[in-house]
């Protein structure tokens, strides 16, 4: 499949239709989730017939875009009910056979909970903003417990310095794939930054 | 819910030592075609607890002939793949719930998606 038509499937799939502040639920545009997830598949081979783990589906746009990729099986993990609903009637309507879901509080899980179930990881987690600093590293952390061999993460460019700090001490190898404008459609009142940079990092 | 998935989740109410493997009380199954993957399938068994599959399948009445002990060799046996193709990717169950081996404790599951959210207070 090539990029162009990815990302055009991509556009297909449907957003939230009322996104929670709290929780910062945005989409991943259908052209970066796109991006993502080709490099990841074409230079990495990291999604087509291996077990990938989307942590923060929401809608699931990055699940079902690597579901498109051939993974083995991409499991979707979201706490929204909401999200989840929108995410199963979009997996239904692009008859993908290859996905699951499960609902649940990533930061509320224990330390072993599906340590090493799955090949890779990817993600685009909240960013820690709405009053949940921290978010985007606890859902890292989580995310380097469940994976064997890479975790794919969307993070603010700002970010990168106290990230990498993180990976060593956790001891894993950090990349910045690539860098990235972030457009977010101003679905919130109060958003003045039009656009964000984040990084596509790999550990 | 496929199996595959059932095979990871664990029950993590407060004071639960052992929440695993996680009972499945069905209402609802469904079977559907999943391409196969004979090499997915090959990576995936090592990772499984296989007597928690066997145990879920006979449990929704898809054991078939799925052995109750993991046969050596499994690589190159295309017709034991396939047989655990069957069991982890298309077989899905899609109402029902799951219960916590030590504490009773029920997770829902609705059109397919199991919620494994805890109370504050079973945190």
């Amino acid at each position: 499949m090539k990029l162009k038509e990815l990302e055009s499937c991509l556009q297909q799939v449907d957003a939230f239709e009322e996104p929670k502040i709290l929780l910062e639920q945005y989409p991943t545009s259908p052209h970066i989730a796109a991006c993502m997830l080709y490099t990841i598949h074409n230079t990495f081979d990291d999604i087509e017939g291996k077990l990938v783990a989307d942590l923060g589906c929401g809608c699931g746009v990055l699940s079902i875009g690597a579901a498109m990729l051939d993974a083995g099986l991409c499991v979707g993990f979201d706490i929204d009910d909401d999200a989840l609903e929108i995410f199963k009637r979009n997996s239904e309507e692009f008859e993908l056979t290859n996905i699951d879901l499960i609902q649940c509080d990533m930061c509320s899980l224990r330390s072993h909970a599906y340590a090493k179930k799955f090949d890779t990881v990817i993600m685009n987690p909240p960013f820690g903003t709405k009053h949940n600093q921290g978010m985007d590293m606890q859902f890292l952390r989580t995310a380097l417990t469940m994976a064997t061999t890479a975790v794919y993460s969307l993070h603010k460019t700002s970010t990168r310095g106290h990230i990498q700090k993180k990976a060593n001490d956790w001891g894993v190898k950090m990349e910045v794939i690539a860098e990235l404008r972030y457009d977010l459609p101003a679905s919130y009142k109060f958003h003045k930054k039009k656009s964000v940079r984040k990084m596509l990092t790999s550990l | 819910m496929k199996l595959l998935t059932h095979n990871m989740l664990t029950s993590h109410v407060k004071g639960v030592t052992k929440g695993y493997p996680l009972l499945i009380k069905a209402t609802e199954v469904k079977v559907s075609e999943v391409e196969f993957n004979p090499n997915f399938v090959s990576r995936m068994i090592p990772k499984l607890e296989w007597s928690a599959l066997v145990q879920a399948a006979d449990g929704l009445g898809h054991l078939q002939d799925l052995p109750a002990e993991l046969v050596t060799d499994y690589e190159k046996n295309e017709e034991f793949l396939r047989k655990v193709h069957r069991v982890l990717l298309e077989v899905e169950v899609l109402e029902g719930c799951l219960q916590c081996p030590e504490s009773g404790r029920e997770f829902p599951i609705s059109r397919g998606v199991p919620n494994m959210l805890l109370n504050e207070d079973e945190a």
